[in-house]
């Protein structure tokens, strides 16, 4: 057999997660446009809606995650398009380490540059839409657990849809509905912060939803590819 | 090379005359679009071997290459590497396997080295001697330029590099001289001879003629068929 002391999977992954940021780096659009568009969409509304705290507050929670979800939407496009586009897709199905190593290293790399950013500047934007200061925490607990997901859920779409010239309006439709429940548990976990009570229910179905979908997402994902790049 | 001849150890790689069957086609079918490109094809491929698969546009060339490499399936038939179906040993297959397609899978946003790095660890080569395999290229003085701003062939010669680093045995190659120069393509020429004689084996298409003596390359040709 030949020897390849190089196939270990650690290896495999950081050599991964190294390109991704090392390309997003370079291409830092990748970067900007969804957290600009994250931070405009959220400063927007208490222009259109009226500066009374009491109104933003209220809807503060759900701003901050549509907004999230929308920009992760936007910037999955990302995730294999240009790989697949010139090729290094290709060369990735072939190469001896396991499929789902490389796309949980491309899958983590893509929340490093989108979802890590938008965790970073909420805190942020949540003093804009006067969020109750009780929900400070479940807003940062429900972002970490839920970005993941986003970034997990949406690898899936945009892996069945890779092939396609036009695979915008599908990526979305085949996408949204998975993004559903993680919207409905981390607004409730927050709001149910902002009145005092626990919410430690939705953030354990969030957690839940995280580990459901880090260890099975990759799987779906590699098999999603290799229909994909028939 | 001298990676290789320690890779290839095991098969008789001074006596290429004693052909080992490393990759075989049974009954392959492949159908596009409602018209059947090839039907029930069989051929072996030895070590030793270079094969010329020829045939117009359009008539099949780079499907039953992307079949032979794994990455699409037949309608019908199997790939056999080493007698065992290629999909049920697909990782130890992909350790025996380079192929490059028609896009050479190189990102613009990196340097011409850390493309060439990347794609022989990600293949599990050896990728401490990228600077001396570029300069094999006639990439020498690119190493540190961003590939965006590198012409569409040394994009290719980039993606060809791993040619000169690679312990796989078979080398599937999809238009490999496309924007490559004159002298490139004799150097490419010679690199699949020796390859060949050390017990390796080249599928590849292309539209030129190769300068190969008539006994040391096969061709498969595939009709255009209407049907």
């Amino acid at each position: 057999m030949i020897p390849h002391q190089n196939l270990s999977y650690r290896s495999a992954f950081n050599l991964i997660i190294k390109r991704d940021l090392t390309i997003a780096f370079r291409h830092r659009d990748d970067i900007i446009n969804p957290l600009l568009f994250f931070i405009i969409v959220v400063t927007l509304f208490p222009l259109g809606i009226g500066p009374e705290s009491t109104t933003l507050s209220r809807i503060a929670p759900g701003i901050i995650w549509v907004a999230a979800l929308l920009s992760t939407l936007l910037s999955l496009d990302r995730l294999f398009k240009s790989d697949h586009e010139d090729g290094s897709l290709e060369q990735m199905m072939l190469s001896p380490h396991p499929i789902f190593i490389l796309v949980l290293a491309k899958i983590i790399a893509h929340w490093m540059v989108t979802g890590l950013p938008l965790i970073f500047i909420a805190p942020l934007l949540a003093v804009l839409l006067h969020l109750n200061e009780n929900s400070y925490n479940a807003l940062m607990l429900t972002l970490l657990l839920g970005t993941p997901i986003l970034s997990l859920l949406g690898a899936i779409g945009v892996a069945l849809t890779v092939g396609l010239k036009k695979g915008g309006v599908l990526l979305s439709l085949l996408v949204l509905p998975l993004y559903i429940p993680v919207l409905i548990f981390a607004t409730s976990a927050i709001d149910a912060a902002s009145m005092n009570s626990p919410y430690s229910g939705q953030l354990a179905i969030i957690a839940a939803l995280f580990f459901g979908s880090l260890t099975l997402a990759p799987f779906a994902v590699s098999a999603a590819l290799k229909v994909s790049t028939n | 090379m001298i990676l290789l001849a320690n890779s290839l150890s095991t098969q008789p790689s001074k006596d290429p005359t004693n052909n080992q069957v490393l990759l075989s086609a049974n009954g392959l079918t492949c159908i596009r679009e409602d018209r059947i490109l090839f039907e029930a094809l069989n051929f072996s491929v030895c070590s030793g071997d270079v094969i010329q698969v020829e045939g117009p546009n359009g008539s099949g060339k780079t499907s039953l290459l992307r079949i032979l490499a794994g990455l699409s399936q037949p309608y019908d038939g199997t790939v056999l590497f080493r007698e065992k179906n290629i999909a049920e040993q697909s990782d130890d297959f992909h350790q025996n396997l380079l192929y490059l397609g028609h896009l050479p899978g190189v990102k613009g946003e990196m340097t011409a080295q850390e493309n060439l790095v990347f794609n022989l660890a990600l293949h599990g080569n050896d990728c401490s001697k990228a600077e001396e395999t570029l300069e094999k290229v006639n990439l020498l003085g690119f190493e540190d330029a961003l590939a965006s701003h590198l012409s569409a062939g040394q994009h290719r010669r980039i993606s060809l590099a791993r040619l000169w680093q690679s312990t796989a045995p078979i080398w599937i190659l999809d238009e490999p001289f496309t924007a490559i120069d004159k002298h490139g393509v004799t150097q490419l020429e010679q690199l699949f001879l020796a390859h060949a004689q050390r017990g390796g084996c080249v599928i590849l298409t292309t539209h030129q003629d190769l300068s190969f003596p008539e006994n040391k390359v096969k061709k498969i040709t595939l009709d255009y068929r209407f049907y």
